[in-house]
């Protein structure tokens, strides 16, 4: 068990490091372009321009979040 | 050698270097306040399954997946370490986090290495656990580097020059000043290799996305592989604009409403 523990908080140190947010913000603009992708309305140079539009927003918010006003 | 070549050696070189940094600053701090028997150890036994994990995933990542899912899972990889690195480029800039300081993180080791007991056995297990961590996780960084950059130039050995010349000369550095590395603009090379990671993740990532339609082909970035460059400057842009917009007032009754984060 205490191995599994480990093991698993060597992944996350890894992958997902000191900042949560920003692997959340990669995932989530990697939906949205599968979404847009599935729905099949752009063709693969809007699809590719949308998902690097999607992860520089994702990437803004998660900057916007934390560098927003902490309340006392 | 042709640019496409010195290019893939010198962008692995940096990114094993700023790495190597802060690898080389805790196994110092282990050697030099506790054991350099077990942080040596430690170093060597992390090498090592650093150099088992290499293969296998390299082997793994060449033959088992097809194309357009290699790319989704590096370059989703690549994308999160790149971004992260240049989030703190871009708070550090901005005067919003502390400046990546490796003198104060010896310290920190060394104090942490006081505070732990003293081992009975041979080998001082504290000594060699820290060591082994600091370097397995700062090389997997570098692994998952080398292997993507050599495998998307069709040229594994000339990634992996540029890792193995970063080692030896952090390396032959060390020795010769005996202490952290200080000198060394770290945030600077951290800013530059981020960019360099987020712009090529944003394109292998985008393009993986293929993996998911029905003929499983990936996405075709306009300018195919110039589009790397053109996203190279649109991060470079936007850090900038993020970094303008971001800075912190003088104030300091402002300040105190800011989130300023103080980290390793």
């Amino acid at each position: 068990m205490k191995f599994l523990k480990s093991f698993g908080q060597f992944w996350y140190d890894f992958i997902i490091g000191d900042d949560w947010k920003i692997a959340v913000a990669v995932v989530l603009a990697l939906v949205a372009l599968f979404a847009v992708m599935k729905a099949d309305v752009l063709g693969d140079t809007a699809l590719t321009l949308f998902g690097g539009v999607a992860v520089v927003v994702a990437f803004a918010i998660s900057l916007a979040i934390d560098v927003r006003p902490r309340r006392r | 050698m042709d640019a496409a070549t010195w290019g893939l050696i010198i962008a692995t070189f940096v990114a094993c270097f700023v790495e190597m940094v802060e690898a080389t600053t805790i196994v110092m701090a282990m050697g030099y306040t506790r054991s350099w028997k077990s942080a040596l150890v430690g170093t060597l036994a992390a090498l090592g399954a650093l150099a088992v994990v290499t293969v296998f995933a390299g082997y793994a990542l060449a033959n088992w997946l097809p194309e357009s899912a290699l790319q989704l899972a590096i370059g989703g990889l690549l994308l999160i370490f790149g971004l992260q690195w240049l989030r703190k480029a871009i708070l550090r800039s901005s005067g919003r986090k502390a400046v990546h300081d490796e003198a104060a993180i010896y310290k920190e080791e060394v104090a942490a290495a006081k505070a732990a007991g003293q081992s009975t056995g041979s080998i001082d297990m504290f000594s060699f656990m820290v060591s082994f961590k600091g370097v397995f996780l700062e090389g997997m960084e570098v692994v998952f580097i080398v292997i993507t950059f050599g495998l998307n130039a069709d040229n594994i050995p000339g990634a992996s020059a540029g890792a193995l010349a970063a080692v030896v000369v952090v390396l032959i550095v060390a020795i010769v000043l005996r202490r952290p590395l200080s000198m060394i603009n770290e945030n600077l090379l951290k800013y530059g290799v981020g960019l360099l990671l987020a712009s090529f993740g944003t394109y292998w990532a985008v393009e993986g996305i293929g993996i998911f339609r029905g003929d499983r082909e990936s996405l075709d970035w306009p300018g195919h592989d110039l589009a790397i460059l053109g996203l190279l400057v649109a991060w470079l842009v936007l850090s900038r604009i993020f970094v303008a917009v971001l800075k912190t007032p003088a104030a300091p009754a402002v300040q105190e409403n800011v989130a300023v984060e103080v980290e390793k």
